[in-house]
């Protein structure tokens, strides 16, 4: 039997660019032409005007830890406990959630506040998930 | 929406709760709803109106044989039974019904005749959100605690606090699932189930259900129950997804079905009695206490870990054992309402000596949803 697999996000034509770009390297974020807005999840108009003149734009991937649990149990398919599911607020405004990679999955590693860049992992041969890791320097 | 015209006059929960090996979930609607009629004193013929969540008002009436000519099938999670009082006390008195049956039933833990929740891959949770290993209530609703406690300087002990708390007015009552004291350090040494929070922290897992009635407050002086009014209803919506909330250190749709519900009922904080704030997680009276506006969130730990809201205390707040030490199927709002009818009935197991007004508050999903009643038995 083959190993359980870790949840696949499935895009939408409204998501299709977000999951192009993490395929290309680069992490995209929406801004609103009309009142400069940056938002996420991706849609196509903005949640705070309703403009739908929008620009998708590449965002620098910098952010810090807004918050976290480290989950033991249950774990979802793909994973191995413990591991930290992290919001990262990203230096645009948005929070996402990510996971944290090249770091221990502990309280002690894992600081609130602590500078993160985004990193990339390939899940198959369409998929790419943003992840983020403790910025260098 | 004018205050006390619509009342409870029948309340109930299913005949047993924790584990039912032996009725399906949709059974466990119909035995919470013929308690609660015979609770009324009325027959099944008798109710026009019908609110419930999960199940769909078609599935539960054809079950039941109710004929309504009104149905509210609000869905928003564990809340959604506090929208529908809301809703309910709205149709009554725009004259669309007469007579309102709420039921909620889940099979949590026998999981008899109960669709398994899923994410779909192509909706916003299951692209931004699953892929990250988010795996059931456990894993998420307790994402925003660390910067709340980081916010606010909450510490562990006082969020063990209040699973200690909880447990003691648990301890009253006959039908709580778990009795046996606990204190912080049980707390603090129970088994890691996700980072900040521990086994005893996390809300049981059960079977049950409960079912209320509501008619118009001057038809409530003929049935056999004291009346229990509604005197304040709020209600919001913010997210389905924990990381998109406004903030971690608060809950807008707290922030919007509190006030609203205060408002309404044109009462102060001092003016509550007994209060119910739905806790799936021990963080989640934190976030009501302070997002009510009982006090600023820096004072909530230490108000609880102080002992403030346990039995003979200023505040009593989740009187029946709470969703840590009570039960919690799944959506346990049913039963946050339960007890604020029993404590203005006068009835509760731990009972609250001259209580006039109880304030139930609860969440849908995590933090998705709010709902807020302010009951009172005087007109």
């Amino acid at each position: 039997m083959a190993e359980p697999q870790r949840a696949r996000p499935k895009p939408t034509p409204e998501t299709q660019h977000f999951w192009d770009g993490t395929k290309a390297g680069e992490l995209r974020l929406q801004r609103c032409d009309a009142c400069a807005h940056v938002y996420f999840p991706p849609r196509p108009f903005c949640p705070s005007c309703a403009s739908r003149k929008v620009s998708t734009f590449k965002a620098s991937g910098r952010g810090f830890l807004y918050s976290y649990v480290i989950n033991h149990r249950p774990a979802a398919p793909g994973f191995t406990p413990p591991y930290a599911i992290a919001v990262v607020e990203l230096a645009e405004g948005p929070r996402m959630m990510s996971n944290i990679i090249d770091c221990p999955q502990t309280p002690e590693a894992l600081e609130l506040d602590m500078k993160l860049e985004v990193a990339f992992q390939e899940l198959d041969d369409t998929i790419t998930l943003p992840v983020f890791r403790p910025a260098k320097g | 929406m004018r205050s006390n015209q619509v009342a409870v006059v029948g309340a109930a929960e299913t005949t047993e709760l924790g584990i039912i090996a032996n009725m399906s979930q949709l059974q466990l609607h119909a035995d919470a709803a013929l308690n609660a009629i015979a609770d009324a004193g009325l027959k099944l013929s008798d109710i026009d109106g019908f609110a419930t969540a999960v199940e769909t008002p078609q599935q539960v009436c054809h079950y039941l044989g109710i004929k309504p000519t009104w149905a509210d099938g609000t869905s928003v999670g564990g809340c959604s039974f506090m929208l529908h009082v809301r809703h309910a006390a709205a149709a009554i008195e725009a004259g669309l019904c007469k007579t309102v049956l709420i039921t909620h039933a889940e099979s949590g833990k026998s999981m008899i005749g109960k669709a398994p929740r899923s994410i779909p891959a192509d909706s916003l949770q299951g692209q931004f959100e699953a892929p990250f290993g988010v795996y059931g209530p456990p894993s998420m609703f307790p994402i925003p605690v660390l910067r709340f406690m980081k916010t606010y300087g909450i510490t562990h002990e006082q969020l063990a606090s209040v699973a200690v708390v909880q447990r003691e007015w648990a301890a009253k009552n006959p039908r709580a699932m778990m009795k046996d004291p606990i204190t912080v350090a049980d707390v603090l040494n129970s088994r890691m189930i996700a980072y900040p929070l521990r086994l005893l922290q996390c809300c049981l897992v059960t079977d049950g259900g409960g079912a209320l009635i509501l008619t118009s407050a001057d038809r409530a002086r003929d049935f056999p129950r004291k009346p229990v009014y509604i005197m304040g209803t709020g209600e919001s919506v913010e997210t389905p997804m924990v990381s998109q909330m406004e903030t971690f250190n608060s809950s807008r749709a707290f922030k919007t079905a509190g006030p609203l519900a205060f408002k309404e009922a044109g009462i102060a904080h001092k003016d509550v009695d007994h209060l119910m704030i739905y806790d799936a997680f021990a963080h989640l009276p934190l976030f009501g206490l302070g997002d009510l506006g009982f006090m600023p969130h820096e004072e909530t730990g230490r108000f609880i870990a102080d002992g403030n809201t346990r039995p003979g205390a200023k505040l009593p707040l989740n009187t029946n054992g709470g969703g840590l030490s009570y039960m919690h199927s799944g959506m346990y709002g049913m039963y946050a309402l339960q007890e604020s009818v029993r404590q203005m009935r006068g009835i509760a197991p731990a009972q609250v000596p001259n209580a006039t007004i109880s304030v139930c508050h609860g969440v849908g999903g995590m933090f998705a949803a709010s709902g807020t009643i302010v009951f009172t038995n005087e007109r």
